[in-house]
């Protein structure tokens, strides 16, 4: 069947109260913004609720998918649309509807009826009556429930009348947008999109920082994870990320610290620099893959020490309780799960320990890095000063 | 300056190449099937381009298939003769440095039924003779070797091979991945008795997609395309007329004074491994070709060199570029037995007469600046 008109649900944002204009409106935005490129579409609010109206030829699947990365909406419902609501026509077209939509018709169903034109001649009630006559007569297998029915069958009489029944998932969160912004550091694993994706869900704009540590990780690990920000900016809207030169920091850290604390250390200057530029970009927080007990960096002790590093905005981890499947499950969900396990010469092995400190104390980390001092302060600054920035969308 | 020295892994086109080709797709652009005029005329450039090959192969027109480049060449070889003998035997021997296109097509037939002798070699890479005597069995259909091997130069003796195979019985079919070594010398299918030999466009500054099989005359073997026929039923599809008629000029081009070419080529080469050897630690494990040196320098991973030297403009390979986006031990470094770290640390540099002296001195300087720094960070 041929869909014009599509009913989006959308959940939580319904209990915003008064700003409850403001989520709709982003989320409608986003819409029209994924939609642009895939026809003519009118994203509409009216009465209460959100239209989808497409004004030339469209791919049905293309369109269902766009809309299920649109953070914020619960369902999409094709609705069909009839144009001439006199009442028997408007009865023959919904038992049509069902006739189409449904092969075997032999479930327990319900009418739900809303009428906003209060002139038409039959209020909700003998709607729902009258069409569920209808329709049983002419399927004779079929029940009406309205306790527990197995399917709804919703319709809404305005000077048109929609119908619609299926509801198809959309991704549920809030629109993006709606809660500030991120700074997610990307590393070209599995983890740190999932987590940039699991945020953005939540309404935060996120914006990424790389790491780049040449001639120790390659170009096409460069461009991996400027493909991974473009996957997710599927989902999180488009995303500026910055691109640090961290080799001379990191070969600093190799030369003035102990070998078992390097990936620590490493970590600690890494965070600070995610700080300054979550700072400098209107960032209320930095998001990472990490997950309790993954590897020696992600310990509880090795966690707590990493993030002392931060002391001007919360590090948001949303992986923190997942076992890894679980983490690639959503990266298998979000389509980031291929480009991630794509197998780039990352070659910062050469700087990680062979037996690294798994419970290291903040103290004796914090004397090691005095090292440092007078050394890498120059280092930090050309890194800071010779980003490269790459939009993704 | 920038300097590419990744020659065996592909090549700049010629630009009288370019413009033939792009003559081909401009004006001459009729498919070679056509009754009219215009694939009358696409056809004579094939004609043309495998008079050209039949030249330097010195066999007859007739004998030359053309196909999309090296890896369908050996898959047509070793698939089409394997479907063509299975009756009189299902044994193959190969060898364990082989590329891809022959290995992976081997273990193809091996799932297949067909069971597979790998012959290893010594440890400077060269085939063992001794075992390739005794691997030959009253059921061997057909044995594939390499000329020149791909990462470090081997020239390996396929004359000897030859012999060896056709005296054991001359009815199993010797075929030969000259990929590497067309363009690079003379080869004649009938010196070394070999009844298939595969060859490559891209890798003689011809065309990518490019490739021919030189078949021996009134050998059987089987199609592995099937289609309009085109090509005396041996390989279906609309011929890529101009990738044909590219890669025959660009055989014609480099076989053009050739020895006076690889000599220069080979000085280059020479040069290279003669300075690059003075540096502590840095071993030379190449082979006789005259384009390809294969270095390890001990105590710097390969893939760290290499894009150390990427940032210094100078392009190079880790082992065998077709498989350097899965990082994996070379077949061949293993079969020489090659210790772990010379193993993790080799790195191909190949040359062509496109290359110039000046770019290996850039080259070699570049290397004595880079070592002492990139061997000051290791994994402790």
């Amino acid at each position: 069947m041929d869909y014009k008109v599509f009913l989006i649900k959308y959940a939580e944002i319904g209990t915003k109260g008064k700003n409850r204009y403001v989520f709709e409106e982003v989320m409608c935005k986003r819409m029209r913004s994924r939609l642009r490129p895939l026809g003519r579409f009118e994203v509409r609010r009216e009465y209460g609720r959100i239209f989808v109206e497409a004004f030339s030829d469209y791919d049905y699947d293309e369109v269902i998918n766009v809309l299920q990365t649109v953070f914020g909406v619960v369902g999409i419902c094709p609705v069909k649309v009839i144009e001439d609501t006199t009442f028997d026509n408007f009865a023959e077209e919904v038992v049509d509807y069902v006739d189409n939509e449904y092969t075997d018709k032999n479930f327990t169903f319900k009418v739900h009826a809303r009428r906003n034109d209060k002139t038409y001649p039959k209020n909700s009630m003998e709607i729902n009556c009258d069409i569920g006559a209808a329709i049983i007569e002419k399927f004779p297998d079929m029940k009406v429930d309205v306790h527990k029915p197995e399917v709804v069958i919703n319709i809404e009489v305005r000077n048109v009348a929609y119908v619609y029944s299926k509801i198809i998932p959309g991704p549920g969160g809030l629109p993006v947008g709606t809660n500030g912004k991120g700074m997610v550091l990307l590393s070209g694993g599995i983890d740190s999109p999932v987590a940039a994706y699991m945020i953005a869900k939540r309404g935060v704009e996120i914006e990424a920082v790389y790491f780049h540590a040449p001639p120790y990780t390659s170009e096409r690990a460069k461009q991996k994870v400027c493909d991974l920000a473009r996957l997710v900016s599927q989902y999180a809207g488009p995303i500026k990320l910055h691109i640090v030169n961290f080799t001379d920091v990191q070969l600093a850290i190799y030369d003035n610290c102990p070998h078992d604390e390097l990936t620590i250390i490493m970590k600690r200057v890494m965070y600070k620099m995610a700080q300054d530029l979550a700072l400098q970009n209107d960032c209320q927080c930095i998001i990472t893959g990490e997950s309790i007990g993954q590897v020696s960096s992600q310990t509880s002790q090795s966690l707590c020490v990493i993030d002392r590093a931060c002391d001007k905005v919360p590090v948001f981890r949303p992986c923190i309780g997942l076992d890894k499947q679980e983490i690639i499950d959503i990266s298998q969900k979000i389509d980031t799960y291929e480009t991630s396990i794509l197998p780039y010469e990352d070659c910062c092995t050469t700087f990680v320990a062979k037996h690294p400190v798994t419970r290291p104390k903040l103290e004796n980390i914090e004397k090691s890095e005095k090292a440092l001092e007078g050394k890498i302060e120059e280092l930090y600054e050309t890194a800071m000063n010779t980003i490269e920035v790459v939009y993704c969308k | 300056m920038e300097a590419y020295f990744d020659n065996a892994a592909t090549t700049a086109v010629n630009p009288k190449v370019k413009e033939l080709m792009f003559k081909l797709m401009d004006l001459d652009f009729g498919n070679p099937s056509s009754l009219h005029m215009k694939g009358v005329d696409a056809e004579k450039y094939i004609k043309e381009a495998t008079k050209r090959i039949a030249k330097e192969l010195k066999c007859s027109e007739k004998e030359i298939v053309f196909t999309s480049g090296g890896t369908e060449s050996n898959n047509l070889a070793i698939i089409g003769s394997a479907l063509a003998r299975r009756r009189y035997g299902k044994h193959i021997i190969t060898t364990a440095i082989e590329h891809a296109s022959v290995s992976a097509t081997t273990e193809f037939l091996s799932k297949e039924g067909f069971e597979i002798t790998y012959i290893g070699t010594d440890n400077k890479g060269y085939i063992d003779l001794e075992a390739l005597k005794n691997a030959l069995r009253e059921d061997t259909i057909i044995v594939s070797t390499m000329y020149v091997n791909n990462e470090i130069g081997t020239i390996q003796p396929v004359e000897e091979i030859g012999k060896i195979i056709k005296a054991f019985n001359k009815d199993i079919y010797y075929h030969i991945d000259a990929v590497q070594a067309f363009g690079k010398m003379k080869i004649s299918p009938n010196n070394c008795k070999a009844d298939l030999i595969s060859i490559s466009g891209h890798k003689i500054h011809g065309p990518k997609g490019s490739g021919a099989l030189y078949i021996r005359d009134k050998l059987l073997i089987r199609p592995i395309i099937y289609g309009g026929g085109q090509q005396h039923l041996m390989r279906s599809g609309t011929e890529n007329v101009p990738g044909i008629a590219g890669m025959g000029l660009a055989a014609e081009l480099i076989y053009k004074d050739n020895e006076k070419k690889m000599d220069y080529v080979k000085s280059l080469k020479d040069s290279f491994i003669e300075r690059v050897s003075k540096i502590e630690n840095v071993y030379n494990n190449s082979g006789d070709a005259p384009h390809i040196a294969s270095v390890s320098f001990v105590g710097i991973r390969s893939e760290v060199m290499l894009h150390a030297l990427e940032e210094r403009k100078i392009y190079v390979s880790a082992g065998s570029a077709c498989s350097s986006n899965k990082p994996h031990v070379s077949n061949v470094l293993k079969a020489m037995k090659l210790d772990k770290e010379k193993l993790e640390s080799t790195l191909r540099f190949s040359f062509s007469d496109t290359n110039t002296m000046e770019q290996v001195d850039y080259a070699i300087d570049v290397i004595n600046e880079l070592v002492p720094k990139l061997r000051r960070y290791v994994r402790k």
